[in-house]
Formats: structure tokens, sequence, C-alpha cells
């Protein structure tokens, strides 16, 4: 025993058991994400559940999801009122999602099993996900046309239903392609002929000029008005015609609820469908997710304007960190007299990487929002004043913000790349009579490519992934819009945009109902996840293949 | 050379090579080429290391109004316009726009003036009924703008001035009057008739407009009205409602008296003494307590809210006193500071409108700004040769104007942007109004012009060191036990493995672990608090545990796997070991806790939050020990082998190698590691912020949450006003947390590079 103990062994297993403990940290926490991420998205059957519980004077039906179930002590059931028998210690309770909002009190309920009858899963229950409210879950009644019923009891009510929907949603579509579309380009319009009106007032223009001008201003404006109008009317009999159809439904207590199908998103029957059905409905699902807007303060529906925003984002930032990052790197390295001074500025540029994020998107909001952008718009943009331009967080400073974060990690991963290529090779190109940047630009810097590519993808997973710095710097809850469209100048570098990282904290903790956000938060980090693992790894893949390519070169 | 080279056959070839001319023109083009390169990227290079040294100046930048003083700067000096013989200045304020002056003189004659040069712009006589003559004055506090008159029947007239802003050809024009809130005749105070020798007032602005008027008769009676008004539903009109009493039990020379906003308290200044007493029983006055300045009083005035009062005595000294509750609910007034004497006798004292700052005037001419909280003298100067009597500040503290026993108006602008913040005031205790005791307190903003800002740093350092304390806590052990493994033990093959999987880490958006922390993390724990003990009990007991079995293991069996791969033969262990703890969870708390360990623990008199310091240690402890692991692993790894195998070699034990050569050889990099993480957790926001309450509290309970100077700028810096005290302060504590986590690293990168050094060497 002593020997045993002596022999160090068992300090050797504790610092193993580090190890393992921290892979089962990092694999857990991956798979705790992949789990509840991907499991958004199956379509979970509904069941009704029946509690007869005597002792409690409990007794109703539910109709719902099984969101989780855990076990908890007695004690902590008495406590919150419940009567639980002597001989139990511990029990089981479930959360079921009952959706229904606007008629029950609350959509997620907490039901202890005491009592509690066997699960059903009845057939043909509706799973309704509507634009307001959540989900409904019920039983079909009818199908209503202006208060009269022109569907019941046909043999294809669930085909003839799904049709209906189909076409509302179509023209869902088409109002809002109208809203967005149509009468956004004229506000937009409308907004810049009043700038214009305003800068004419600014320059102090007078007489003929301003008459001529005011008058050709005043003839788009009633252009812009009529072709409103036209849109106008459009629009309301869209609404109107929309507004008719109405599909009544009964809840699992036996109360009717009319949901008009304008509201319907879609409807499902988890129930009735077949594994390969529901495979089918759960990669629509995903792609739904990624592709849609988000709706009820972002708690429903898809993160597209996150991605893109985050995307552009990142896009505009690689742009312009990696030819400072780049020619910083080239200077220090190549240029730079290698004495006391230039080490002093390395260890600090280095040291940069290791500053909290928070601390830039603090100097970003003072210099280049306030100092910065106030100027511009005092400069280029009077006619908007007082209403700010540039002088207030957007997607530009947003960017600037995390290229200045990241320029460390592009500067270190570069000169790591240059320091590698041997001196031989200088020297060689060099003696053949090339001038240095020839050498620099031909020979070094080809080689130190996958350093540089390093750099950028390390640089574009860490701005990808920053959350804290951009909360003061440009990013918001919900844009209006995304920040590159049709509209001239395409790219909006002033507009706010939506992030994928503060879409995560936004929706999980300033979302007013966490529980119904819960599982979509699971699936942006999921999303965002997958987003910088694969980046980092794309940076690793990148590294080591061109390392093997250069290789031969350089030895 | 020429353009020909002899070949071997004699033959004169062709030279490939360009003409001279033409090769002298291509080789400028050559050096104009490097040439341009050269400054290109030398002007790059300087451009980012200047913009990144940028970051520090530019918050240096922001930071550095805080420690400016005042300043006071006479703008104009004129004579004020005269007023009738046997009357004299009673009061002066001045409206927001700092154009126009207001005085009000004893007789009720109020005169608005120009500021500038003392030209009168409006003059207007208080109304009085033929049979009376004011006899006294009061004002109510400066925000409000409310003055009485007591009269010599025992009313007492209510006024306010009156501005009616215009615009005439877009400048601005201002037209005052006097108006009466509380109608044109004056309010019976004093139901004998008495003349009014005293008088206090004070406005209430929560809910309806309501007045304590508080007057001393000719015949030495302390009489008091409350006056609220009524709105009728139907015309709106405004009706006032007038309840009196007599505090009998007074008998005192007042010089100076003071009522608060609350109507509940009451200051007699009397010759040296004050006396605080309680009238929230209008009918029963009592006198809480009487103390002694020690000089007489000259000055008396309340600072903005009403809570403190400042003094100034005779001999030039200043202090604040305000009453405080102790334990047992009993209310003593109390000196809380002094504040820098001036040379003579105090003769007004002038609060701010809106922070808790005022300026002081004395008999030698001179006029002091000082401010309650940071009890700074921001400036002490000498605006004229004689006596000041009067003065009066902007409601904005831009300006101020100060008036002389002979009718010499000074007006001044003052630059007095930042003076709550001192040394003392972001890293000391400091006694705010209403507490019992001098404390630490964050509290940066709230609704009212009352508040007393709350600026002190140490709850946030001290938060922002206990997530790290914790996290390091949690990281270091495992960080550093990992990589010593990873580096020294475990086989090659799983090393690949490992090592790119802990690195992974790294690189994982810490939104996304504080979100899981926030959301699965705290409540799991609250739950399963037994579970999680006993994981942190447990789980090294159980791998020693492990690796004694495993040595009674058949040896056949326990020779199929080589050295280094116990770590994967752990794996099981914890997770089994795991769901043992997690599952064993409620059984523990039925068994030895009455069914909720957190019950118990609040029971014993622990707080307990579900966002926690425990919580948070985990979780930061997890994004920082990648960190330590890549560091500390790189700095084991790259220990020379013929060190180790020397030792191997002279008989001693893997184990004994690695802690008796390869440790004492890789520390510091092991130290530089563990520096860098410590500065990474001290940095960190996101996951404080989700998964700590942000409550700023100062103590190092482990189950309590805290607020962290990032995660404080994160909440606090998009609401505040750009260029205020609070915008500076975050600055402030950006600059902080820059420093520190630069000196952090610049350490660590130093002694890494000195390893690295060393390495070579051995």
């Amino acid at each position: 025993m002593k020997k045993w103990f002596n022999s160090g062994s068992p300090w050797i297993w504790l610092t193993g058991g580090a190890v393992t403990i921290s892979v089962v940290m990092v694999v857990g926490l991956l798979g705790l994400i992949a789990v509840r991420g991907f499991s958004h998205f199956w379509p979970t059957n509904v069941a009704q559940i029946e509690i007869n519980d005597a002792k409690n004077n409990i007794h109703e039906v539910l109709l719902g999801e099984i969101a989780r179930s855990e076990t908890v002590t007695a004690a902590f059931a008495r406590e919150a009122g419940h009567v639980v028998p002597e001989h139990m210690k511990v029990v089981t309770r479930y959360l079921v999602k009952q959706g229904n909002r606007e008629h029950v009190s609350s959509d997620f309920v907490w039901r202890f099993n005491m009592g509690m009858e066997e699960f059903q899963y009845p057939k043909g229950v509706y799973v309704i996900e509507r634009r307001a409210w959540g989900d409904f879950f019920g039983f079909p009644q009818a199908l209503q046309y202006g208060g009269t019923e022109v569907l019941s009891s046909a043999a294809d009510f669930h085909q003839q239903v799904q049709q209906q929907v189909a076409e509302s949603v179509a023209a869902h579509q088409r109002i809002k392609r109208i809203e967005r579309g149509d009468i956004g380009r004229i506000n937009t319009r409308m907004e810049a002929l009043r700038l214009q009106q305003r800068q004419l007032e600014l320059d102090q223009v007078s007489g003929h000029a301003l008459q001529q001008a005011l008058a050709q201003i005043e003839q788009e404006k009633t252009q812009l008005d009529a072709d409103y109008l036209a849109l106008r009317q459009q629009l309301d009999t869209l609404y109107a015609e929309q507004q008719q159809a109405v599909l009544r439904m009964q809840m699992v207590n036996g109360q009717e609820a009319d949901i008009k199908l304008a509201d319907i998103v879609a409807i499902t029957l988890p129930n009735d469908m077949s594994a390969l059905q529901k495979w089918s409905e759960y990669f629509k699902q995903v792609w739904v997710f990624l592709s849609a807007e988000p709706r009820e303060a972002n708690t429903e529906g898809g993160i597209f304007p996150a991605i893109f925003g985050t995307i552009t984002m990142v896009f505009i930032m690689s742009i312009m960190v990696t030819p400072f990052g780049v020619l910083a790197a080239i200077y220090l390295r190549e240029y730079a007299k290698q004495g006391f001074v230039t080490r002093m500025v390395r260890i600090s540029v280095y040291n940069l990487a290791g500053v909290p994020s928070i601390v830039y998107g603090v100097f970003g909001l003072g210099f280049f929002i306030y100092f910065l952008g106030g100027n511009i718009d005092r400069i280029f943009y009077e006619a908007a004043l007082p209403s700010p331009t540039f002088g207030t967080p957007g997607l530009f400073w947003a960017s600037l913000t995390l290229a200045l974060l990241t320029l460390p990690v592009v500067i270190v991963s570069t000169e790591e790349g240059l320091a590698r290529i041997p001196s031989t090779i200088r020297q060689g190109s060099l003696a053949l009579g090339a001038t240095k940047s020839e050498t620099l630009w031909r020979v070094v810097v080809p080689l130190a490519t996958p350093g540089m590519m390093t750099g950028l993808i390390l640089a574009i997973a860490r701005a990808a992934g920053e959350v804290a710095p951009l909360m003061l710097v440009g990013v918001v809850k919900l844009a209006p819009t995304l920040p590159i469209d049709g509209e001239f100048p395409f790219v909006h570098l002033d507009r706010k945009i939506m992030h994928l990282g503060f879409h995560i904290f936004d929706v999980g903790f300033q979302s007013p109902n966490v529980e119904a956000a819960r599982p979509l938060v699971y699936a942006t980090a999921l999303t965002l996840v997958v987003l910088i693992i694969v980046l980092n790894l794309t940076a690793v893949t990148i590294r080591n293949r061109l390392r093997e390519k250069y290789r031969s070169d350089s030895d | 050379m020429t353009g020909t080279v002899a070949t071997a056959t004699g033959k004169p070839a062709r030279s490939k090579l360009p003409e001279q001319a033409l090769r002298e023109k291509r080789r400028r083009w050559r050096r104009l080429k490097d040439n341009i390169s050269r400054i290109g990227i030398t002007a790059a290079g300087y451009g980012v290391v200047l913009s990144l040294a940028l970051i520090f100046v530019y918050l240096l930048y922001e930071v550095l109004p805080i420690l400016k003083g005042a300043t006071i700067e006479p703008v104009a000096e004129y004579t004020m316009p005269a007023l009738p013989a046997g009357d004299r200045l009673a009061h002066l304020t001045m409206e927001r726009y700092q154009e126009l002056g207001i005085r009000y003189s004893a007789q009720g004659k109020v005169t608005f003036f120009n500021l500038n040069d003392g030209s009168i712009r409006a003059q207007q006589g208080v109304v009085f009924p033929a049979n009376q003559q004011p006899s006294s004055f009061a004002a109510a506090e400066y925000l409000g703008g409310l003055v009485a008159y007591g009269t010599n029947q025992g009313g007492i007239q209510l006024v306010r001035p009156d501005y009616e802003l215009s615009f005439p050809n877009e400048q601005r024009h201002i037209s005052p009057q006097v108006s009466f809130p509380y109608g044109n005749t004056p309010i019976t105070l004093d139901l004998e008739g008495q003349a009014i020798r005293q008088l206090a007032v004070q406005e209430s602005t929560r809910g309806r407009p309501a007045v304590l008027a508080v007057g001393v008769t000719a015949d030495q009676r302390w009489v008091l009205a409350h006056i609220s008004t009524r709105e009728n539903l139907f015309t709106g009109a405004l009706s006032t409602q007038v309840k009196r009493s007599q505090l009998t039990a007074l008998n005192m020379q007042p010089s100076f008296i003071l009522v608060d906003k609350s109507f509940q308290n009451l200051f007699v200044a009397e010759q040296s003494r004050i006396h605080y007493v309680d009238i929230s029983d209008l009918t029963a006055p009592r006198v809480l307590q009487t103390v002694d300045v020690g000089a007489e009083i000259t000055a008396f005035d309340f600072l903005v809210g009403s809570v403190s009062v400042v003094v100034g005595t005779k001999t030039g000294e200043l202090s604040q006193w305000f009453p405080v509750r102790d334990n047992s609910n009993h209310y003593s007034f109390e000196r809380v500071r002094n504040f820098a004497s001036q040379p003579g006798a105090i003769t007004k004292i002038t609060p701010e409108y809106t922070r808790k700052g005022f300026l002081a005037a004395d008999s030698k001419g001179n006029v002091s700004v000082h401010y309650a909280t940071s009890s700074r003298t921001l400036l002490s100067k000498n605006l004229s040769e004689q006596a000041i009597t009067n003065m009066a500040i902007s409601p904005v503290n831009r300006a101020v104007m100060a008036v002389t026993a002979q009718g010499r108006v000074t007006f001044a602008s003052v630059w007095n942007q930042h003076p709550q913040l001192s040394f003392k005031a972001l890293w000391n205790r400091v006694w705010y109004e209403g507490r019992a005791d001098p404390e630490y307190i964050w509290q940066s903003s709230s609704g009212n012009d009352e508040f007393e800002s709350k600026f002190s740093l140490i709850p946030l350092s001290i938060g922002t060191l206990k997530a790290a304390f914790f996290a390091m806590l949690f990281a270091m052990p495992l960080g550093i036990m990992a990589a010593v493994y990873t580096a020294y033990f475990m086989t090659p093959k799983l090393r690949g493995i490992v090592k790119p999987t802990i690195e992974v880490m790294e690189a994982l958006p810490t939104v996304i672990l504080g979100f899981l922390a926030g959301l699965w993390l705290a409540p799991f724990m609250e739950n399963n608090l037994p579970a999680v003990f006993s994981l942190l009990l447990g789980l090294p007991l159980m791998m020693v545990l492990a690796s004694f079995l495993w040595r009674y293991l058949p040896s056949r069996l326990r020779n199929r796997v080589a050295g280094g791969w116990e770590a994967a033969i752990l794996v099981p262990v914890v997770l089994a070991f795991g769901w043992f703890a997690v599952s064993a969870s409620p059984w523990v708390e039925v068994i030895f806790f009455d069914g909720s360990m957190r019950q118990w623990l609040t029971n014993s008199g622990i707080t307990y939050d579900q966002r926690n310091a425990l919580v948070v240690g985990v979780t930061m402890g997890f994004a920082v020990i990648p960190t330590i692991y890549s560091i500390a692993e790189d700095a084991v790894f790259n220990v020379p082998k013929h060190l180790t195998q020397g030792s191997l070699a002279l008989g001693a034990t893997p184990w004994q190698t690695m802690v008796g050569v390869v440790l004492p050889t890789a520390s510091p990099g092991i130290f530089s590691g563990s520096m860098i993480g410590f500065g990474r957790a001290v940095g960190e926001t996101m996951i404080v912020l989700m998964a700590t309450g942000n409550s700023p509290i100062v103590n190092f309970n482990i189950f309590e949450g805290m607020r962290t100077l990032s995660a404080n700028i994160a909440v606090e810096l998009p609401e505040t006003a750009v260029g205020s005290s609070h915008f500076r302060i975050l600055f402030l504590a950006a600059l902080v947390l820059f420093t520190f986590t630069f000196i952090l690293n610049t350490i660590a990168e130093v002694v890494r590079q000195r390893l690295r050094k060393r390495y070579s060497n051995l």
C-alpha cells in the first residue's frame, strides 16, 4: 500500500482524471447543445394527460407536449402546497406545454405524477403554429367562411384545410411583399425627398432655383402619394379577403375557439405522422428556422436576419482587418529594426489580444460613434440632423470595432508565418538580385499565406462569437431591415444589425416567456457553435495543408 | 559589359538583355517600387501600432476630466439696480437659461434683471391686501422656485416666478412674471393675526402640490400651516385646504428655521446650537436632539432633497449634518463630514439644484465650491474685496452671481462637471444620505434629481475579483493537472485527440457558455446541490480508488493496456459517478437536509441566489481552462528530454521526475498560463452578465451573485448620458480593466520569453 502510494501512481491517475473531466465537460457541453438544439425541430407527439388526484382535488385533462420531467423531493412538492403521502420521499413532475396561451393561465405548466393516468396520444390532434399567441393544441371542428360553415366532416377535411392554409400563407406573403417592398420603397423615397428639401434650406438656395427644386420635389411627392394610395387599396382588399376564413377548434376541455386562417403559419398532425413524414417535417422546420424571420419578440420563427447580420458584419470586418494586420506584421518582421522598442511593441500588440473585449466596445462607442460618427454627421449628413446617421451604433462601427479587436490575432498569426520562413530563402532571393520588395511580395509573402489565412479565419471565428462589444456598437434585438438590400447604395453601413450571439442573449434573458423561448435559444446556440467550429476546423485544415504544400519549397 | 558576349565558338551572339537605357529605366522603376513598398508598409505598420495605442490614449482622455476641479470665470460686474430706502435684498435666484436674475426684496418687490449688465427687464410688486405688510421672507427648495412672504397680520403669501418662452425670429425671448400658485390673497398662518417674524416654508413635489409653512410670531408663538390643494374634476380649478396648529412646546430664539420636504422634520438654528424637532405629529412636536456646532451659526441651508443640512459658522467652518437611523429605529442628528474652512464668516450657502453640491460665500469676499458626497472642495476663489451677502447659482450649475453688501454684483460662469468623483468617493467608504454608516455602494442612477449617486467602485472590483477567484479555483487545478498529464504521461495517440478537443473550447463563444450557465446550470445546481458537492469532493477520491483497484486487476488484463491510457480508463468511472451523484441527489436531500438543501442553507443563515458565484466559477472556469491548459501544456512538453531521461536513469519514478525535475523547470510557463487565464476571467463579460444576478454586493459568499466591472459597463453604458460623470466612470472602469489585463499579460509574456530562452540554453 505504502509502496503503491510512493510510486506516485495515484497522483498520475489524478492528473489523468483532470484530463478526463475536461474532455467529458467539453463533449458533454457540445452534446447538450446538439441534443437540445436538434430536438427543437422534431414534431413531438401530443399527449393527452388525465389527472385524477383525489388528495389534492385535481381532476383535469391536459393536451400538450411533454417538455421535460424531473425528480424532486417530496418536501419540495409540499412546499409548493401539494399534498404528498408520507411514504413517498421523491416525486416526478412533468413540464407540459399546453399552448393556447390566450385561453389558459399559463402555456407551460408543471404537474406532479400523482394520480396521473397513462398518457394517451389521440389521433387527429392539430398543432397550429400561429403568428401570435404561440402554438394551439386542439381538435378541428369545422372550417367557416364569412360566418357560414363550408366544411366539417368531409373525408378529405385535413387536405382541404391544409390547402386553405397554404393559400392563406401565400396571401400573407403577398401582403408582406407589398408592405415591405413597395411601400417601403415609397417611404425611403419620401424620406430622401424630405432630406433634399432640408438640404436646400441649409444651402440657402433661394429665388428661381428654389422654386424649381421645390416644384420638382412636390411633383414627385404627389406621384408617390398616388402610388401609395393604390397600394393601400390593394392591401385592404387582400386583408379583407384573408380575414374571412376561420377554423373552429375544440380544446381538450370542450371549449371551442375560432382561429383565423390569416393567423396560421402551419398546421401539423404529429400523432398521425409516420416516421418518414416526421423526418420530412423535421428538415422542413430546420430550413424554416434558418431562412425565416423571427416573430413574437424573437421567440418564434427563424433567425435568418441574425445569420445574415453576423455574416455581413464579419465579412466587412475581414475586408478591413486583413490588409492592415498583414502589413503591420510584415513591417514588424521585415522592416522594423529588431531592437528593444520593436520587442516592446510586439509584446504590446500580442497583449492586446488578451484585453477584455468590452474595452474595445467602450472605445468603439466613445471614439468611433460619438467622436468620428458625430463629426461625419456634422459634415456630410447635416440635413438629417438631429437624427444621427453615423453618430449612432451601426454595422460599420460594429465591423470596425471588431476589426480592431481581431487585429492582434491576424498580426500574431502572420508574424508566426513569416518567422517560419528560413532566412536562406530571403538571402537566396536577394543574392539573385531581387530587391527587398520583390523578395517580399514574390517569395516571402506567398510562403507565409498559411499563417495569414489562419489568422484571418481565427479572427472571423472570434468576431462571430463576440457579443459584449457589439452590445455597445451596433447590434439590436430586432432590425427592421437587412443591411444589404436592393435599395441604393445596396450595402447600408449605417444600419443596425442583428447578431446570432446577441440573439441568444436577448431571447434567453430578455424575453418575457423564457420557457417558450428556451428551445429556440438552444437551436440558435447550436447554429453558432457549428459555424464557429467549422471555421476553426477550416483554419486548422488550411494551415496544415498549406504547410505541407510549402514545406518542400521552404526546406 | 556591352550588349554582346562571346560564345564558345567565338561567334558574337546577341544578348537577351535589353538595352542599357531600358535597363536603367527598369532599375529606376524597380527602385521606385521598392521604396513605395517600404514606405507603404512602414506607414501601415506605424498606423496600426498607433491606432492600437490610441485605445489607451482615448480612454485616458475621456477619464481625465474627472480629476479637474471647478473654475469660476467672472463675466460681468455691475451695481445692482437700487431699491427704495428701507427695503433690502431678501433673496436671489437665476432662471435656467442664465439670462435673467430674480431679486426678491424684503418689502415684496420682485425684479427681473439681465444677468450680463444688470438692466431691469421687469419689475413687479407682490400684491398684499391694503392692511398687510410683509414682515418676513422664506424660500422653499430652489428647484421649485417657491418663496413666501409672512405678513404683519399673520398671513403668508406664496409666490413663484413664471417664464413664458417665445421664439420670435428664432431668437429665444423670455417674458418673466410673478405668479401666485396658491391663490392671490395671503393664507392665514396665525389665527391670532400677529406679525410673522420668522418663517420657513417647504413645498412637497410628490403627488399633489402641498406646502408646509412654519412661522414664529411677534409674541414668540410657533405656528404651523399645512396647505394642500385639490383639483376640481370638472373645472380643473385648484382649491386649497389649510390645516393649522401651534407648536406649543417650542421655546427658542431661532436664527434660522428649515422644514424638510417630507414635512416631518424641523431644524432650528439658535446661536451655535441646532435643534432637531420631529413634527410628524403636527400637534405634538418633539425636540429629538440638540447639538452644538461650536461656533455661532451664520448660514444654514438644505442640500437638494432636503435631507442634509449644511451649516456655516462665524469662524468659517462648514459641515454637513443629517438624521441617521440606528438599529432600534431611533433617529439622531449627526455631523457627517466637514469641508475646508473659509477665512471669513460664512454668509451664504447656496445649494446646487440637481445634485448634492453647494457654494459657500464668506465675509471676506471668497466663494468656494463644495460637493457633499465626495467631500471635495473643488475651488475657493476671491470674487470681491467686500463681504458677499447673497449669492445665486443657475439651475444647470453653469453660472453664479454674488452680491456684496454695497450691491456690487459679480456674474461669473462656472465649470463644475464632475464634482461627484474623487479618489475617496470611488474607493473609500462614503456616508450617504439616509444611511446609518459609511458604506461601499454602487447605485449610479435613479428617477429623480434629488437622488444621491453612489459611485463606489469597490463593489464592482470585489465582484470582479470574486468571479475571477472562483473561476481560477476551478480552472487552475484542472487546467494545470490536465496539462501535466497530457504533456508527460499521455500516449501521443491520445494526445493528438485530446489537445485539440480541449483547445476547441477556447473558441467557443462565451455567450453560449453564459446562456447555458444561466438557463441550464443555475437551475440544475439549485435542484441538485448535493450532487454538485459530492461531485467536487467525490470525483478525486473515485480516481484514486480507481487507480488502487487497477493495481489489483489481474496482470494479464492490466498489461493489455499500455501506460498513458489512464485518462481513457477513467471516462466510465467519471460518467458512472456523475450519474450516480445526480440520481442520488434527491435522496441525499431527503436524508440529510430535510428534503431541500437550499432551504437548509437559508435556514442556517446563508443567502442562496439561483445565479451565484458557484455557477459563475464553474462556467468561467470552463472558459479559462483551455487558456491555462494550452500554455502550461506547451511549457511542460517542451522541457528538454535529456533532463527527464537523466532523472529517470538515476532511478527516479516518473512521478518523482515530474515533481522534482519537470515542474520546477516548467513552472514559469504554468505561472504565465495562469496569469493569462486570470486576465481573461477578469475581463469576461457575457458569462457574468448572464450567470449572475448583477447585484453589486460586497462579499465573498459562494452562493450569492456579484456585479463585475465589465458586466456593469455592458449594462449601464448604453443608457448613460454622453459626457456625464457616470459616463466617465464607466470609461474609468474600462481603463482599469485595460491596464490591469495589459500588465498581467505583459508579465506573463515576459516570463514566457525568459522561459523559452532558458529552454534553448539547457
